[in-house]
């Protein structure tokens, strides 16, 4: 069942991601083209993503377990530490740069090209450099 | 274009709506750069199954409605510098970060949390400015 849900929620969410545009490089550069011919579509698709995601976790709250009989997250983190700002600028700069996130993608893999199997595979190698990125930045933090 | 909100619009419901059935379904977060970069680094342990399992689904659904769409685009840019720097710096920053547009965007944002609201500011102005330059300043993009 577990592995049923996970499945339907990666294509579920992939589907979502093609439906919006969020796969479509150049549309997500122009809702980042603020001073250029900007785009607001993609105000409408974070809308349309938090509404349902705020209910879930309202009911995530009154209930003890998921529906497989996991423990639910925890409450948020409300530590704001270096890393979450430098990780976040570099990954808006790499976001502006080529229009994908890691979502799209992915969702993308089918039919985004050589190219897209590129930057897949850059991402996962940045993601496994940041390991020892992390623990370089850690100790400057304590 | 308001067709394209209504695709907009339409598309971010069913994204929130696959991040309420992983929340509900599993427990887990929607996090697309977590439950990739947790593969990767090894970190993932006794959920990596159900990561695996969710990114098949990620990559197989969407590519079998764009075939029965008549195809999509991504359009990403043929500068094969841009493509590998792009996707480096996506890769490190997210994962410094715990999280991308869907884990803080999305799931973050949704619940309110600090994290997730600080996270979307940096990365949308970065992106911003990133676009700016490289767009309009240096004509690279």
């Amino acid at each position: 069942m577990r592995q049923v849900i996970a499945f339907l929620a990666g294509g579920v969410f992939g589907t979502g991601l093609l439906i919006s545009g969020m796969t479509n490089t150049l549309k997500v550069q122009a809702w980042l083209d603020v001073f250029g011919d900007w785009d607001p579509t993609l105000a409408f698709v974070m809308g349309g993503a938090i509404l349902p995601m705020a209910i879930a976790w309202r009911i995530a709250a009154r209930r003890k377990i998921s529906a497989v009989g996991t423990v639910f997250p925890a409450p948020a983190d409300l530590k704001i530490d270096p890393k979450l700002a430098i990780g976040s600028v570099l990954f808006g700069a790499g976001w502006g740069l080529s229009g994908l996130c890691p979502g799209p993608a992915m969702a993308s893999a089918t039919f985004g090209g050589l190219g897209g199997l590129i930057f897949l595979l850059s991402m996962a190698a940045g993601m496994k450099a940041a390991v020892p990125v992390r623990r370089w930045i850690e100790p400057a933090q304590s | 274009m308001p067709l394209e909100w209504i695709y907009g619009l339409v598309g971010g419901l069913i994204i929130g709506l696959a991040g309420a059935l992983f929340l509900l379904g599993n427990g887990r977060i929607m996090g697309a750069s977590g439950i990739l970069g947790e593969l990767v680094d090894g970190s993932a342990k006794e959920t990596a199954t159900e990561k695996v399992t969710f990114i098949a689904g990620l990559i197989v659904v969407p590519g079998i409605v764009a075939l029965v769409m008549g195809g999509s685009e991504t359009n990403l840019t043929p500068n094969l510098a841009v493509v590998i720097a792009g996707g480096l710096l996506v890769g490190i920053g997210t994962r410094l970060a715990n999280g991308c547009t869907s884990g803080h965007g999305v799931c973050g944002i949704s619940r309110l949390s600090p994290r997730g609201i600080i996270a979307t500011l940096f990365y949308l102005l970065a992106g911003g400015i990133t676009v700016l330059a490289f767009k309009h300043l240096w004509g690279f993009i």
